[in-house]
């Protein structure tokens, strides 16, 4: 029981939240982007792969790592125009179109790492983002570690939440993607195109979500795998409805649902006689609970799933 | 230039989507199989040697197809009534796991035909209980279930883990994690003799035609189509939301239950954590190719199945590898979704 608390205290839990929270926090964002603009986007659990095995795969070829996450980013922003096009001019199903792209995006993400990759006894390998060491700050006990020893990208995903919760609350554009997600007839009548908007917002989303598929490879781990997402994708959806489509509370439920996530890592080797399966199953079930709680009272972006055809109402 | 709703949907346009959906399916693959230094006519042609070219290889087809039907009626009934059930996955899972459970030692001594009758019932219903799960939240808390469907599919297979680690672990498997088998009564009879071919073919053209049945030919069928097209609409006629969402979400759920079980009567014996590669998610494809009738299934089942047990043998004969299976299949969602589009709807300038 002691153990079990001591480990809230050890910095290597909370340094470890920050670690599992990037690729959700990127999830999470992108898929909060789109349907901010009023599009569901279910490809986010196989844009996530893609941008796993891009990123990877780009590295492996001999790109630096900077480039990788690039290569990642146009690849998820790429599919994002797919997704775009099937569900704002063609109005197709947002669930539908949403799950064909997540099995196409995940099943091309293995097929092209086959076809290029030989693997042998074990994945091959790249040399990942290490952690920052910036001089006095890492040293600082505790927060040196926590806050200043992180990867680079985990930054950039801190530096995304705060430039999309500005852009969305503070700017005219920001305006123009809440208005499309809420009454795109509005958006019209100012003169603006509301289908531009949503594919905008569409392909920076995924763009978003194919980096955090790329942290997985470039900084969490070294290579790549199949099946290797698990579910994160979803957990975004999930978080989305959590956060009640606000970047802010976006940030907390991700790296609320990463604490999570690194105690009952840690908590498996400290608590004996409980199967490990229960403790990864919690992050999973906390989620359901989660939306339970938070489902009545969610403020959904009005025009969420409504295909906008001009002129019609 | 506007698009519009066609009146009515003809017959030649409504058949025809889904050929023109795999042909295009089929086009935009090639180009991968090209990129790997194989013309595509030939990876085509041995992937269908390899699922019809030989008696044996239209019965493993037919094997793969058993799942795939199941899998497809559950969704397709699922989202005829806007339902999203993405947990067939789950649900396949737990199906398969309860018959394993059930039907090792717990029913012994019953004749053949009533056990397995009592192990569909069981598959079918731990698929439903599991389905009416994220149905209820829906109903009572306004929970989406998409999100509750897809995250309980991982939530559901840890727990076949645990389980096949833990109290059902089957101690002659040498540590290979594997679930006790099915009692050797209660296996699926062979419907071709040393084929793995068995009468779970029969119980899925069954459950098709019973699902037929169901959409078209009741109240509850219509009451069902009338929540997914304008649920507000049918409550104002008289329909009880939620019975009807309730009913859909068991009968599903026992769908995608029943695959699971079928599979391990009729093929696995055991469970593993690997027993499905994906049959609750292809459903959704299998489902989306019959444009969501129960008849289109099975169709759509057998061109599914055809995929996968043909890309095996043809990336074995040509080095082509095997996820180009899951390409294409995944690619003939997408392009059916636009097949479909253009048979309900037309260009008019």
């Amino acid at each position: 029981m002691i153990e079990s608390l001591d480990l809230l205290f050890s910095a290597s839990l909370w340094a470890a939240v920050l670690r599992i929270a990037t690729p959700l926090i990127f999830g999470v964002l992108g898929a909060l982007l789109c349907e901010r603009a009023g599009v569901l986007n279910l490809g986010i659990e196989g844009i996530m792969t893609m941008g796993a095995m891009i990123g990877w795969l780009s590295v492996f070829l001999g790109a630096d790592l900077w480039t990788g996450l690039l290569v990642a980013a146009a690849a998820g922003a790429l599919i994002g125009l797919l997704h775009a096009l099937l569900t704002v001019p063609l109005g197709l199903s947002q669930h539908v179109s949403g799950l064909g792209i997540t099995l196409f995006a995940a099943a091309l993400a293995y097929y092209l790492y086959r076809l290029i990759v030989t693997v042998g006894e074990s994945p091959p390998t790249i040399e990942p983002f290490r952690p920052l060491d910036i001089p006095i700050l890492s040293d600082v006990p505790f927060l040196g570690p926590v806050l200043f020893a992180q990867a680079a990208p985990t930054y950039l995903a801190l530096i995304s939440v705060a430039v999309i919760a500005y852009v969305l609350a503070r700017t005219p554009l920001g305006l123009a993607i809440r208005m499309t997600g809420e009454n795109p007839h509005t958006v019209e009548s100012q003169g603006l195109d509301p289908t531009l908007i949503r594919i905008g917002c569409v392909m920076a989303g995924s763009a978003l979500m194919a980096l955090g598929g790329a942290f997985l490879t470039t900084a969490a781990f070294n290579s790549f795998f199949p099946e290797m997402v698990q579910g994160r994708g979803w957990i975004c959806i999930a978080l989305v409805v959590f956060s009640s489509w606000r970047p802010g509370k976006a940030l907390l439920g991700a790296l609320l649902f990463a604490f999570l996530d690194a105690y009952q890592l840690r908590l498996q080797a400290v608590v004996e006689g409980v199967p490990y399966q229960l403790f990864l199953m919690a992050p999973y079930l906390l989620s359901i609970v989660a939306l339970i709680l938070v489902a009545r009272r969610a403020r959904v972006p009005e025009a969420l799933m409504t295909p906008y055809r001009r002129g019609e109402r | 230039m506007r698009i519009e709703r066609r009146a009515r949907v003809p017959w030649s346009l409504a058949v025809s989507a889904p050929f023109a959906a795999i042909a295009a399916a089929l086009a935009l693959s090639a180009v991968l199989i090209l990129a790997a230094g194989v013309n595509p006519l030939l990876a085509y042609v041995e992937m269908l040697r390899g699922a019809l070219g030989s008696r044996l290889a239209v019965t493993e087809m037919l094997t793969r197809a058993v799942p795939l039907v199941l899998t497809g009626l559950a969704v397709a009934v699922a989202f005829r009534a806007r339902l999203w059930n993405i947990g067939g996955e789950g649900q396949f899972y737990l199906g398969a796991l309860a018959v394993a459970w059930v039907g090792h030692d717990l029913i012994s001594g019953l004749p053949p035909a009533a056990g397995i009758a009592v192990l569909t019932f069981v598959g079918m219903m731990a698929g439903a209980l599991l389905l009416s799960g994220p149905a209820y939240l829906r109903l009572r808390f306004g929970v989406d279930e998409v999100v509750t469907t897809l995250l309980m599919n991982f939530v559901v297979i840890l727990f076949v883990g645990l389980m096949i680690e833990g109290p059902l672990r089957d101690p002659l498997a040498f540590g290979w994690p594997q679930s006790v088998p099915v009692d050797g009564a209660y296996h699926l009879p062979d419907l071709i003799p040393n084929t793995r071919l068995h009468i779970g073919l029969l119980i899925a053209l069954a459950a098709a035609g019973i699902v037929w049945l169901i959409v078209a030919r009741t109240v509850f069928g219509t009451e069902a189509r009338a929540a997914g097209f304008n649920a507000r609409a049918a409550e104002f006629a008289g329909v009880s939301l939620p019975r009807t969402i309730i009913g859909v979400a068991l009968l599903s759920g026992g769908l995608a239950g029943l695959a699971g079980g079928i599979e391990v009567m009729g093929v696995t014996r055991g469970v593993t954590t690997t027993m499905s590669p994906g049959f609750g998610y292809a459903g959704i494809v299998v489902a989306m190719l019959a444009a969501l009738h129960p008849a289109g299934v099975v169709a759509a089942a057998v061109f599914v199945a055809t995929i996968f047990v043909g890309a095996d043998a043809m990336s074995r004969a040509t080095g082509v590898p095997s996820f180009i299976a899951d390409v294409i299949v995944a690619l003939a969602l997408l392009t059916m979704l636009v097949a479909l589009l253009f048979s309900t709807y037309r260009i008019r300038r």
